[in-house]
């Protein structure tokens, strides 16, 4: 992999998931300089993660939505965009420059737009025993089983909720994984809540494909509906996994536990390079405040997919054209009248969007879950347990800023990621405030970690450089 | 509604937190208005350098009064504050430099000041092994050291509160002005008054200056700083530099905190900073040449702390020149943190007492008003 070949780009798109294809696709189709920064080893992004590369060739496993990147990917890679895998943006600022490290090194470079594409990441679900050895996320047992073909062989339960969570079940049983049970822990309330949602979710692309998942997980497995209390034990390991089902109390034993309850968008770039979040109360997570468009706070930089509130794969694509659109219209007016009508494009987000809001509410999590006690670990870093944190708060901790002073949460590599909602909302709860007047980490770059020799290495001050160009 | 108090101090960092603390110990109940929270600018989030070395000479008095509360500052505040003394050493590139460190210790003990110590290569090594060979020596100030300034700041604020001073935070102080003989300063709904004001606002201490009458040569600055994963222990003081900027710190959990006065820009009024990449850069490379131990660490985050800059680089400290009951204490120009508990103790004196035996003189506001500067005195 080799550096930007140019300092300046009239878009740079960030993250080669399904927005950042599609947006990537639209600017350089439209005649654009592009450049798409994505970090893996190949398009894709989660959803489609190694979808140039997965030794899982069998079509029926990872299911025909997966294989529907392939036409983005390609799609994106003719278009004349300059585009750069295992590339890490380390810092992005308002006056849209960017720190980017490519193979050990690292090179500034300037936007005209930047088109932020870097999905979600998976809710914390901090449960007694959430750290110990043998749990883990379904996600990262989902990267796993894409890149690498790998699946649980020992005695494994899958514990949470959401679509993801029976999507990654049917996948390891198509492989001839091993699933021992399926905790679900949808609150039974939310399928009254959800109703109301309920006619735009059964005229929406998701429930047919939803409900045969389902269905061809129960024929295998064992499904525990309604679990209301969870926990993991073990002593260095995982050894067992406790629940409560209504009146049913159950331990299991187990090697491995896979948490999963939804996803939720990873916004420390973006909050990183100043755009402005707020509480989204459906969703129970910080999503930026962006125009129809998708720009945001900051002039310059729009976001598209999971980044800009949770919708989806197919709503991420519409999203990624949309943004791209905005742009082409602002730096190349000529161009737009080629494109698609924005109308058409409106219209193809909404279809992909229909149905999300029954998602958002059926699948919204119990606060049992979201915000823990005792001495349940919040911060994995630090090791800070929500005890810790009401003690803060009891002597005057107000936020997770000041939260910082007293346990360091938020400061250890992670930079929140795997504490910070819960820390949100375990202060909001115990300081009887809403979780938008808590607030959430002021989050800094590097958003990813640079080697110190990689920083020196930098090509030196514009200001230095002219003066040994004088001398 | 209008509420009277003995003191109104504008500014939670831990300088106006340190002066509501101690006028609070002199039985004075003051309120303390923060437009963010306490803590939230440079207070909270400098290198935490607790350091007597290589300050200007009109501000070693207030640096040494503050060090004998440092070392003590579990018994003021009822938390350590995370101080630790491993000393602080300013280390010599090359010969020039250690000339010129030689002339200055000599002239601080001409004055009597006897905290900087010159030091040859062989004792630089042994306070600092991982040193660069190539450096020939320096000055160390053995009772310095660092602590933790977010929980410090937070500390002075809990303790201030403690002994009934009011604490307002997440609204700023508006319309100040003297009417009937008090200050008074509008607080969202409410307006306080007081015989005295205390201008602790940091960056936005020029601003109130400015709009009461004096105006002085004040810019507003970000030091940057980044700190690394964590690195095998190696080195136990901190370590400062004159020629290059740096400022270098390992904490016990191994990280490095990497400083040195390269600066973000600042944009006040958003509370934000945009950080200077090819500057910081800089300051890696300086750490790479000094201590080849460091090259594989990783910066796990970079920030900067908004503060006000004085012209000439040291802080207005007491009495205001032309208004009865007015004190400022802002402009410390990043290096403030270590003046905090002294400076607060100080300020309470000059409240209090209208005086103090620690000498400030050349730290006053009428340096920038009189042609010719009273000496520090």
């Amino acid at each position: 992999m080799s550096a930007p070949k140019r300092e300046q780009y009239a878009v740079v798109v960030i993250g080669a998931g399904p927005a950042g294809l599609a947006a990537t696709a639209s600017a350089a189709g439209a005649g654009l300089s592009t450049l798409l920064l994505d970090e893996n080893a190949g398009p894709g992004g989660q959803v489609w993660r190694a979808i140039s590369s997965t030794p899982v060739t069998r079509e029926a496993v990872l299911g025909a939505d997966y294989w529907s990147g392939a036409e983005l990917a390609t799609a994106a890679r003719d278009s004349g965009a300059e585009i750069i895998h295992r590339a890490t943006v380390w810092s992005l600022d308002r006056n849209l420059e960017l720190g980017v490290s490519v193979g050990g090194g690292s090179a500034f470079i300037k936007a005209k737009r930047v088109i932020i594409a870097t999905g979600a990441l998976e809710r914390p679900f901090p449960i007694p025993g959430w750290t110990l050895p043998g749990v883990m996320t379904a996600g990262a047992a989902q990267t796993m089983l894409k890149s690498s073909g790998l699946v649980p062989d020992g005695r494994t339960i899958i514990a949470g909720q959401g679509p993801l969570l029976w999507l990654l079940a049917a996948q390891i049983l198509r492989l001839g994984g091993r699933i021992d049970r399926v905790l679900d822990t949808t609150p039974r309330a939310n399928y009254m809540a959800a109703l109301p949602h309920a006619f735009a979710f059964m005229t929406s692309p998701y429930v047919m494909k939803g409900l045969a998942m389902m269905r061809e997980v129960r024929a295998k497995v064992p499904v525990v509906k309604g679990v209301t209390e969870l926990a993991a034990a073990g002593d260095g390991k995982l050894a067992s996994v406790s629940y409560v089902a209504g009146s049913k109390r159950e331990t299991l034993p187990a090697d491995l536990l896979l948490l999963h309850q939804g996803v939720v968008p990873n916004v420390n770039l973006a909050m990183a390079a100043g755009v402005e979040h707020r509480w989204n109360e459906s969703q129970l997570c910080w999503t930026p405040v962006l125009d129809a468009d998708g720009n945001s706070s900051v002039p310059g930089i729009a976001i598209a997919g999971d980044g800009a509130g949770i919708g989806g794969a197919q709503a991420a694509i519409w999203r990624g054209r949309i943004a791209a659109r905005a742009a082409i219209a602002a730096l190349a007016p000529a161009a737009v009248a080629k494109l698609d009508p924005i109308a058409a494009l409106r219209t193809g987000l909404a279809r992909a969007e229909r149905g999300r809001a029954f998602l958002d509410v059926l699948f919204q999590p119990a606060p049992q879950f979201r915000i823990p006690k005792g001495d349940t670990i919040v911060c994995r870093c630090e090791e800070i347990t929500a005890q810790d944190v009401l003690d803060s708060v009891a002597i005057g901790a107000t936020g997770p800023n000041q939260l910082k002073a007293y346990r360091r949460t938020g400061m250890g590599p992670c930079q929140g990621r795997l504490c910070g909602l819960t820390v949100t909302e375990l202060m909001a709860e115990a300081r009887g405030k809403s979780p938008q007047e808590i607030g959430y980490y002021r989050l800094r770059a590097p958003v990813k970690p640079i080697m110190l020799s990689e920083l020196a290495a930098l090509p030196k001050s514009d200001e230095a450089t002219k003066a040994v160009v004088r001398g | 509604m209008i509420i009277t108090k003995d003191a109104i101090i504008i500014g939670g960092g831990i300088h106006g937190c340190s002066t509501a603390l101690h006028l609070c110990l002199a039985g004075l109940k003051p309120v303390l208005i923060e437009k963010d929270y306490a803590g939230r600018h440079a207070s909270g989030v400098n290198a935490g350098g607790v350091r007597q070395l290589a300050r200007d000479v009109a501000e070693i008095p207030l640096s040494i009064r503050s060090m004998g509360i440092w070392e003590n500052i579990a018994d003021l505040v009822d938390d350590d504050c995370g101080f630790e003394s491993h000393g602080q050493v300013l280390v010599a590139e090359n010969e020039v430099e250690l000339a010129a460190f030689r002339a200055r210790v000599a002239d601080l003990n001409a004055r009597g000041f006897t905290h900087e110590e010159l030091i040859d290569g062989a004792e630089l090594r042994r306070l600092v092994p991982a040193v660069a060979e190539s450096c020939p020596g320096g000055v160390v100030s053995r009772r310095d050291g660092a602590a933790q300034p977010a929980r410090t700041t937070t500390a002075f604020r809990r303790k201030a509160q403690a002994l009934g001073a009011t604490i307002i935070e997440g609204v700023a102080a508006a319309n100040v002005r003297k009417e009937d003989g008090l200050w008074r300063v509008d607080v969202g709904a409410e307006t306080y008054a007081a015989p005295v004001l205390v201008n602790a606002a940091g960056a936005w201490a020029g601003r109130i200056a400015a709009a009461l009458g004096e105006p002085v040569p004040v810019e507003t600055i970000a030091p940057m700083l980044m700190i690394t994963s964590p690195v095998a222990p190696f080195i136990d003081p901190v370590v400062i530099l004159r020629g290059r900027k740096l400022s270098f710190k390992q904490f016990k959990n191994g990280t490095v905190l990497i400083g040195g006065g390269h600066l973000a820009m600042p944009y006040q009024d958003r509370n934000e900073t945009v950080l200077d990449w090819r500057k910081l850069s800089e300051s890696a490379r300086t750490v790479s040449e000094l201590f080849a131990v460091m090259r594989n660490a990783t910066v796990v985050r970079a920030w900067a702390g908004i503060e006000a800059r004085m012209r000439d680089d040291i802080p207005v400290f007491g009495p205001s020149a032309i208004h009865d009951g007015l004190y400022h204490q802002f402009g410390f120009s990043a290096h403030g943190f270590q003046l905090g508990p002294g400076a607060g103790a100080v300020m309470a004196e000059l409240v209090v007492n209208g005086g103090t035996q620690t000498r400030i003189g050349g730290l006053s506001i009428t340096r920038f008003s009189n042609p010719s500067p009273s000496p520090s005195t």
